[in-house]
């Protein structure tokens, strides 16, 4: 088989990758190749799937037709095991070769597995994907208790999805405090006193040292010794990016796949994004693995119209997530808890039902968290994302009023003003040349 | 492709913030489509999908930009959120928006809406089946507008 766009990952990077190329070439074959046997689906949401809010149809990330209405050749639950970069081909596990022009690897993530004893019993679990979350629901019938290893988000929304259930979950996280690399502290104990009003239990300072059981799970050591009984573990403490492909190529590596702002790796027509990448973070002002949707989609999208010729840079991404599991909006971006605090000022705001933090560097929003209110988070993110320079605003970011109009006049004008050159067509003209008259 | 764009944009500088684009928005998106009902009425409380920004004498109304880069489809986690290729109007899909708020940090213009009946979100649709936006349509000095400009794309 040939083809002129070999993208390897049907997730967000693959997927808007190929809708980018099908903007700029409508006609060049284009093949998907992903090792999940599954329609593209959301990946967020296989948590509304594990608690039953959601069937497999509902959690489809674009329509059944999708593949067919833009001529992409999909083929689901194929791996691909070694490349061929001089060849410009890949190999199937099947033994089927794809020769290829453009390459994308969208591989996404694998989950870190702790090495500790008892990994192999059955009952032990990951949740990153589609699989998982139908084996989790395949083994739940025998499970009234489990132990969710890991605060972070992955960790957070299976135990939401496992509390639906019914569920009884301990949570068992190594630092102080859950969501501790995206939230500060105070955000932190807000979100742990939502969880534990559900009924889970959060236990901090300690990781597992040992799942017991014969065959099967019935329970958890910590490292101080102190035993949990359960039925079911999940592992949630991160996924590395998988890279395993360009093993024994030149393509460079660092943690994950090394890219510049066309996503390209330095190797000529291969391209990565998503969690297998090292995409550009504009508060870190280098390359770092941010595992997040929003920016495997824009990374691939950018990727994908690089690979069908139109050049197009990464505007840059940063850690940027809605958390609103247990009931709670919480939304987080960039550098919430800056490591060395000198150099940087926190704003905040706090009320009964509001926890408000921005952090400024150099009069550039860094960092943001916004707790209970979050309609009006998107403007801050605008302007920490377009680096927008706030000298003159900063006191103003977290007042109660605070909107579009609080802004430089020159920035909401370009966005709201009748463009130069743009033809009014709204009926009433007549009206509008008295108005100009004047 | 060079197909003509049409947008709401402002003009703020005879805008009185009297806040009638969000009467007729809350109108239009009632089930009763009547101003009274859909105000004193209506259970659940229908919701305009614009916000009118004030700070001093400046007021303007800011409904959802469809923008060219739409932050918000691209950050959509579910693939509720997206553009449509021909008319450029961006579009919440109610059967699949679960309600995470991603699109609402990514819009610069805080132009989303939480749709608290529902849960999901809710956004200007540059009101399907009407001639014109009912913002527009209805602003008593023009302050609100609709023009087209040539797709770049």
């Amino acid at each position: 088989m040939k083809t002129k766009y070999l993208i390897i990952g049907n997730s967000a990077g693959g997927i808007a990758a190929a809708e980018a190329i099908r903007e700029v070439d409508k006609k060049g074959a284009l093949v998907i190749v992903s090792d999940e046997a599954h329609h593209t689906y959301s990946r967020p949401l296989i948590s509304k799937y594990l608690s039953g809010e959601r069937h497999k149809e509902g959690i489809l990330f674009r329509p059944a037709s999708f593949y067919e209405d833009n001529n992409i050749t999909c083929l689901t639950g194929e791996r691909v095991d070694q490349l061929g970069i001089k060849e410009g081909s890949a190999r199937l596990e099947n033994g089927q070769t794809i020769g290829w022009q453009k390459l994308l690897l969208a591989t996404g993530g694998k989950p870190i597995m702790p090495r500790m004893k008892g990994m192999d019993k059955r009952g032990v679990f990951n949740f990153i994907t589609l699989n998982d979350a139908v084996e989790i629901d395949g083994y739940l019938e025998r499970v009234k208790r489990a132990v969710v290893i890991g605060g972070g988000l992955i960790g957070t929304s299976a135990t939401e999805a496992l509390v639906k259930r019914g569920i009884a979950v301990t949570v068992v996280e190594m630092k102080d405090r859950m969501l501790n690399t995206l939230l500060d502290e105070a955000t932190s104990r807000l979100a742990e006193t939502a969880v534990e009003k559900a009924g889970v239990s959060i236990i901090t300072g300690h990781t597992v040292a040992e799942v017991l059981g014969r065959g099967t799970v019935c329970g958890a050591v910590l490292d101080d010794g102190h035993e949990i009984a359960c039925e079911m573990v999940v592992v949630a403490i991160g996924v590395f990016p998988r890279v395993e492909l360009t093993q024994g190529t030149e393509i460079e590596i660092n943690r994950g796949i090394v890219v510049d702002k066309y996503m390209a790796t330095n190797v000529a027509g291969v391209y990565a994004c998503g969690d297998a990448a090292e995409a550009y973070d504009f508060v870190y002002g280098s390359g770092r693995l941010v595992s997040i949707w929003p920016n495997a989609y824009v990374g691939g999208r950018t990727a994908g119209y690089n690979m069908a010729g139109k050049k197009m840079e990464y505007a840059g991404g940063t850690a940027m997530n809605s958390i609103n599991y247990f009931g709670l909006d919480i939304v987080t971006a960039g550098l919430v808890m800056p490591a060395d605090v000198s150099g940087h000022e926190v704003f905040t705001k706090q009320n009964d039902s509001v926890y408000q933090r921005v952090v400024v560097k150099e009069n550039h929003i860094v960092g943001m968290a916004f707790i209970g209110d979050i309609e009006r988070s998107g403007i801050v993110f605008g302007l920490m994302r377009d680096r927008v320079d706030i000298s003159g605003i900063k006191e103003q970011l977290l007042a109660d009023d605070f909107g579009l109009a609080h802004l430089p006049p020159e920035l909401w004008r370009e966005r709201l003003a009748v463009p130069a050159g743009a033809r009014t067509v709204t009926s009433q003209e007549e009206v509008e040349e008295d108005y100009s008259s004047e | 492709m060079g197909a003509a764009v049409k947008r709401i944009y402002v003009r703020e500088e005879v805008c009185m913030g009297c806040g009638l684009c969000r009467v007729y928005c809350q109108t239009e998106h009632s089930r009763s489509k009547d101003i009274y009902k859909a105000f004193k009425r209506e259970m659940p409380l229908p919701q305009s999908r614009l916000r009118v920004e004030r700070k001093g004498d400046v007021c303007f109304a800011v409904q959802c930009r469809h923008c060219d880069e739409p932050w918000c489809v691209y950050s959509c986690l579910t693939g509720a959120m997206r553009k449509d290729p021909v008319t450029g109007i961006v579009t919440s899909d109610s059967e699949k928006c679960i309600g995470c708020w991603t699109c609402l940090i990514a819009c610069p213009n805080g132009a989303l809406v939480k749709d608290r009946n529902n849960k999901i979100v809710a956004k200007c649709d540059f009101c399907p089946g009407q001639e014109m936006p009912v913002c527009v349509a209805n602003c008593p000095n023009e302050a609100l507008v609709i023009a087209e400009t040539d797709d770049e794309s």
